[in-house]
């Protein structure tokens, strides 16, 4: 599973990267996590706001940062 | 290109049908007038039509929808609607006494009737 953060690294692009590896941690699923802070990458999955959180390529939020129980909800 | 954080959510959102007639185009010139202005941001009706994750999802991190369509066929409010989104403020460019036609030649003031009509809704809102 590849999970990507996308954000320009403001508090809450960080307090979304936070949540992400505790779920993740919490989940027991293995995954690859990555901070995305290129601007034109972030572009590029068509979002006008952020942070984002995007599992294996699909935007699973955008402009909030969801709690961990949430996350869990995605990647379990 | 000046990089610009994307951190602060877009308050309103504005979505113009941009059809293939004189009020289609009136409806987007409408949409870039209003971000000029500040009162809101352009958003794709396309990316919603598409299924674009990312316009999607960042579609439900506005506060605020603003439909803008050209004429009674009204695409820009169904494809919002059928996407599962509510609209908070709608203009009809025909509504406006302005004719469909497909001369794409526009009025400027034709854009600015319009303009100057949804800027009107979208401050109302804002006073409630």
């Amino acid at each position: 599973m590849k999970i990507e953060i996308l954000g320009m690294g403001c508090v809450n692009c960080n307090k979304l990267y936070q949540n992400v590896l505790e779920a993740v941690k919490q989940s027991g699923k293995e995954a690859e996590v990555t901070k995305v802070e290129d601007i034109k990458k972030i572009m590029s999955y068509g979002l006008m706001s952020t942070p984002a959180l995007v599992i294996d390529g699909v935007v699973k939020v955008a402009g909030k940062v969801p709690k961990v129980e949430e996350i869990k909800g995605w990647i379990q | 290109m000046e990089e610009k954080c994307l951190c602060q959510p877009t308050e309103i959102l504005i979505f113009p049908c941009s059809g293939g007639s004189n009020v289609g185009q009136i409806a987007n010139e409408t949409g870039v007038k209003l971000t000029q202005n500040g009162m809101g941001k352009f958003f794709c009706l396309a990316g919603i039509g598409g299924h674009v994750s990312g316009m999607i999802e960042s579609t439900k991190a506005g506060k605020m929808i603003v439909a803008i369509d050209g004429c009674p066929v009204a695409c820009a409010k169904k494809t919002l609607e059928h996407a599962g989104f509510n609209i908070d403020e709608y203009a009809l460019v025909t509504d406006l006494g302005i004719e469909k036609n497909h001369n794409l030649n526009l009025d400027p003031s034709d854009v600015g009737k319009v303009t100057d009509f949804v800027a009107s809704l979208i401050s109302k809102r804002g006073e409630l």
